[in-house]
């Protein structure tokens, strides 16, 4: 396979980026400009509708499969933290755990709910 | 003695300076943590808890700093925002799916984000947490590019909140599925929506491995709930 199509869904993916960063800068609204280059390239997706070889789809596909690995940087910094932590540790044990159990029960109950709803009231 | 001078120390602040040190150990630590996880097959051994433990223990056995690790480690840093733009392509694959299940995916992402972020403001203020650690917990719940640009428009410390985040994804990877069980959820969409919702990149990876429908449907919460924490936080830190 030529390398070609990936420089092209590269070329996509980065291009959609600094749209987003452009655009969010330039209206001067507080927002992620990668999610709004995300929204981009859904765009150019729905629009190109590219086939399963092309650079569209195997860029993306090749930084998600190690999506991974894009994390393991950023979760080093807890060892500038680690200090912060120690001191921290109750309100960041029960602030993150507590939160994450209820906005995780809460969801998959509401989408359960709803799927059992949408299927028996079709 | 010995005829030939090394230059250890120059050799060792050459090393511990240039990118190619924080690249090579970030994946050297991934492969070694994806390696650990297929021998132990244990959801408990995720790669990236397995790869941040390491280079921790690395970095401080070796002394070298977190900003001198930052050197090569940003290169690798970098591609969570073309990352975070690729997820447009589970969007666009699970279109037809997405569209039919439209109500429960939307209200199911609404009511995570809204639970996700009031719950981290409120407890945290509980427990005895400033304000700023407020602030750091908030985002918590979005895909780390997100989180962490969040955590630094509202005051937070992003650092800390990518951590948290990160944290949050390897719970998910973790207790997501065993809740799941237990709370009766066994609508494949339903449990996607849940770990994409809460659990991000890192909790849609093990919703891969459990069904191709549960990583769609999580892969696409993932991508919908960066978008509704984004515009929910600024709204809800005025008011909690």
């Amino acid at each position: 396979m030529s390398n070609a199509p990936v420089l092209k869904g590269l070329l996509a993916l980065l291009t959609c980026q600094l749209g987003g960063e452009i655009l969010v800068r330039l209206s001067g609204v507080h927002f992620p400009g990668p999610v709004v280059g995300m929204l981009l390239f859904l765009v150019v997706l729905r629009v190109c509708k590219p086939a399963e070889t092309s650079g569209l789809v195997t860029a993306p596909s090749l930084l998600l499969r190690h999506l991974h690995l894009l994390f393991i940087p950023a979760g080093v910094g807890i060892v500038v933290y680690l200090g912060t932590i120690r001191d921290n540790a109750w309100p960041l044990a029960a602030g993150l755990w507590i939160s994450w159990l209820a906005g995780f029960v809460a969801t998959a109950l509401t989408a359960s709910a709803l799927m059992r709803f949408l299927r028996d009231h079709p | 003695m010995t005829p030939v001078l090394l230059h250890g120390h120059e050799t060792w602040t050459w090393l511990t300076t240039s990118p190619l040190f924080g690249i090579t150990v970030t994946i050297a630590a991934y492969a070694l943590g994806r390696v650990l996880h297929e021998r132990t097959g244990s959801p408990v051994v995720q790669p990236v808890l397995v790869a941040i433990v390491a280079i921790v223990v690395v970095l401080k056995v070796c002394g070298i700093s977190y900003a001198h690790y930052l050197v090569g480690g940003s290169y690798v840093d970098f591609w969570l925002g073309p990352a975070t733009v690729a997820l447009a392509l589970p969007l666009h694959h699970e279109w037809h799916l997405v569209r039919r299940a439209a109500a429960p995916v939307l209200t199911g992402v609404l009511a995570g984000a809204l639970v996700s972020v009031t719950t981290a403001i409120v407890v945290t203020n509980l427990a005895g947490g400033s304000r700023v650690l407020q602030l750091t917990m908030a985002p918590k719940a979005a895909t780390t590019p997100v989180s962490l640009a969040l955590s630094a428009q509202i005051g937070g410390i992003p650092a800390l909140t990518a951590v948290l985040t990160i944290i949050a994804g390897i719970t998910g990877a973790i207790c997501g599925p065993w809740i799941l069980d237990r709370i009766g959820v066994r609508d494949l969409r339903a449990r996607g929506i849940a770990m994409g919702s809460v659990s991000h990149g890192i909790g849609t990876a093990r919703a891969l491995t459990e069904s191709r429908t549960e990583g769609a449907f999580s892969a696409l919460c993932m991508g919908l709930t960066a978008v509704a924490t984004s515009v929910l936080v600024p709204l809800l830190i005025l008011v909690l």
